[in-house]
């Protein structure tokens, strides 16, 4: 076969495999979606984290706004530290509560964020005060045999 | 006069030495690959020419074969996916399972069975006509100019293919799980998209079929350039470039996804 022609078909073979490295990166991964350029940290102890993961969604209202960086033992403390990277086009006041949750029955757990009322602004390296941990279902399971048994004893 | 218990053993001892022998001398011939890898990249229409016949020739079967693999993932995982009345899942599924595992994978068999095999035929074939003792008569290196180029061909068509591969079974889960059967095909994609990452699942398969690439090419050119030189040697040298590259790239996928994708739940 002619040079050219050669040169003609590794050509079009090396573009048509940037293209699918192009197409997993843009329309199957999250590159060219919720990606956060502009952001802000800020932190949020938990007594419990359940089952998060570093980069589970920062949830609030139900749309994604942020993703969780990093997760830490508080060694002082005896709890969970979680610091949370949010988009910075949104502002959340400084008594804003973050409750652990879980998408569905079993889905994957994520954080949810809920403004408060204080006209101050979370700001870089702040911490959200009001926290409320992940249920953990064994424990919720123990606490409702044992109502059951306090209602059944009082019912005698 | 030596028992059989003794002949026994020394057999194994016979078989150790020379496998190892193979092994030392497998390493030092990827060295003087890499090692006369500069002077074929100063040549670079060499490769291109190599990249002609390990990577376009092999398009059509993993293009074929990469949408069948999707569209069969597709139909399965819907199959299973319904029963827990999650078959949004699916364009995750396929896409995980094609990014992370299937495409380098599956891409890498089909790239021995292909590319591999034609390579050391190739060779085995150059070296039993003496083609290779005629160059060393003419001060040409036969390393540089045969056995490297084809090589990096190999080790740059490796991941293209793979990308392509799982390009393509995504489409075709698409095709099976959207078109055909009728998934929502919103929650297709945004699920996947959520569920992908580029740095975890995307850059970890190249990596993945960059180091497949390496091996099946290395072992490719070696069993080529090892063969005895007569026609059943280049036939079985063939033989053993697909047994051990398969053998190889399942291995190193063990291990390298112990590796990328331990510690995560």
């Amino acid at each position: 076969m002619e040079r050219t022609t050669i040169d003609l078909w590794v050509g079009l073979f090396v573009l048509l495999g940037l293209g699918a490295i192009l197409v997993l990166a843009l329309k199957v991964g999250n590159l060219g979606g919720v990606n956060i350029a502009d952001s802000y940290s800020v932190t949020a102890n938990f007594s419990n984290i359940g089952g998060l993961k570093v980069r589970a969604p920062v949830k609030s209202a139900g749309v994604v706004i942020g993703r969780v960086s990093e997760i830490y033992f508080d060694g002082e403390r005896h709890e969970a530290v979680a610091s949370l990277k949010l988009d910075k086009q949104y502002s959340f006041s400084k008594d804003t509560s973050a409750s652990i949750m879980t998408s569905g029955l079993l889905g994957e757990q994520y954080i949810a964020l809920e403004t408060g009322g204080d006209s101050a602004q979370l700001k870089e390296g702040d911490k959200i005060k009001i926290t409320q941990s992940a249920v953990v279902l064994e424990s919720l399971i123990g606490q409702f045999i044992y109502n059951k048994a306090a209602d059944g004893g009082e019912g005698k | 006069m030596p028992s059989r218990f003794v002949k026994g053993v020394r057999r194994i001892g016979h078989r150790t030495i020379n496998s190892l022998l193979r092994l030392g001398v497998a390493s030092r011939f990827f060295v003087l690959v890499l090692l006369h890898s500069g002077s074929s990249f100063r040549r670079p229409h060499l490769i291109i020419k190599e990249l002609f016949s390990t990577g376009v020739l092999s398009l059509i079967i993993i293009l074929v074969s990469g949408l069948f693999v999707g569209m069969v993932l597709g139909m399965q995982g819907y199959d299973t996916l319904q029963r827990y009345g999650s078959e949004e899942a699916l364009g995750v599924m396929v896409a995980l399972s094609l990014v992370r595992e299937l495409g380098p994978v599956v891409a890498a068999l089909l790239f021995a069975s292909r590319a591999g095999s034609a390579i050391t035929a190739e060779i085995g074939l150059m070296k039993a006509t003496e083609q290779l003792s005629a160059m060393e008569m003419m001060a040409v290196n036969p390393i540089a100019r045969v056995v490297a180029p084809r090589f990096w061909a190999g080790v740059l068509s490796m991941p293209l293919l793979a990308a392509m591969f799982s390009a393509m079974g995504v489409f075709g889960g698409y095709l099976v799980g959207v078109k055909l059967i009728g998934v929502d095909e919103g929650s297709f994609w945004s699920q996947m998209q959520s569920a992908v990452d580029f740095q975890q699942d995307i850059v970890n398969g190249i990596i993945k079929s960059f180091v497949f690439g390496v091996a099946v090419t290395a072992i490719a050119l070696f069993e080529g350039y090892d063969a005895p030189p007569t026609a059943e040697g280049v036939s079985g040298a063939t033989t053993r470039t697909v047994v051990t590259s398969s053998l190889a790239i399942l291995a190193l996928d063990f291990v390298l996804t112990a590796f990328m994708f331990r510690g995560e739940g």
